[in-house]
């Protein structure tokens, strides 16, 4: 059986309650179809960086599947038709990390910085690195 | 010889040896990798691999795509 990720995304004007047993029913479908959840991972109410069907916040949950092609592409078919889903996305992954995800550990993790990248101000000197390879 | 145009050449953030692992929810290490704007920031200026700067490129999509990063940042 295949490793998949999936999120998906709930209206902001569920209770947590509701968002649960979305969680659950995703859950179900997965079982009922020879697959297993390994892990459910609710993000909580999240702002959006763009509106989505007029919601500005929503409902992250995160399921970490373990289960045959068939299983995923139900789920899918019933979470499309699910009005109380905005957006869901189902990727395919080589190994589940283990623990919590990075959403979960995010407030203890130092700023990950891009090297000495100044603005675009910095681009002349850029092109230097190109003069490098002439010279 | 003087070589004033000279400049190190950077190396790639994903290819140290303690490198984070590229994830599409793994928001805050994308963020440095897109401009003010929004936009995805070329390889050549964040000296990101191009095997890198594929796998970065589709993180960054995933993300736009789930509502954790803007697709464009008025």
């Amino acid at each position: 059986m295949a490793l998949y990720e999936h999120v998906f995304l709930a209206r902001q004007d569920l209770a947590q309650a509701q968002v649960d047993a979305l969680a659950e029913a995703a859950t179900k479908i997965i079982e009922d179809n020879q697959g297993k959840v390994v892990k459910t991972e609710t993000w909580g109410l999240r702002n959006l960086a763009y509106r989505i069907a007029k919601n500005r916040k929503a409902h992250y949950v995160l399921l970490d599947i373990d289960a045959p092609a068939g299983a995923v592409a139900e789920l899918e078919r019933q979470t499309n038709i699910n009005e109380d889903v905005i957006r869901y996305m189902t990727v395919r992954v080589d190994s589940h990390e283990g623990g919590p995800s990075v959403m979960m550990r995010k407030s203890d993790r130092d700023r990950g910085e891009r090297g000495d990248r100044g603005d675009r101000g910095d681009r002349r000197r850029e092109r230097g690195d190109r003069d490098e390879m002439g010279a | 010889m003087a070589r004033p145009f000279f400049r190190r050449r950077k190396s790639c953030p994903f290819s140290a040896k303690d490198a984070p692992r590229i994830d599409y929810k793994d928001v805050r290490l994308l963020q440095g990798f897109v401009s003010e704007r929004g936009k995805i920031v070329p390889s050549r200026i964040t000296a990101v691999s191009a095997k890198n700067q594929r796998e970065l490129a589709q993180a960054i999509q995933r993300a736009r795509h789930l509502g954790l990063m803007p697709y464009i940042v008025k």
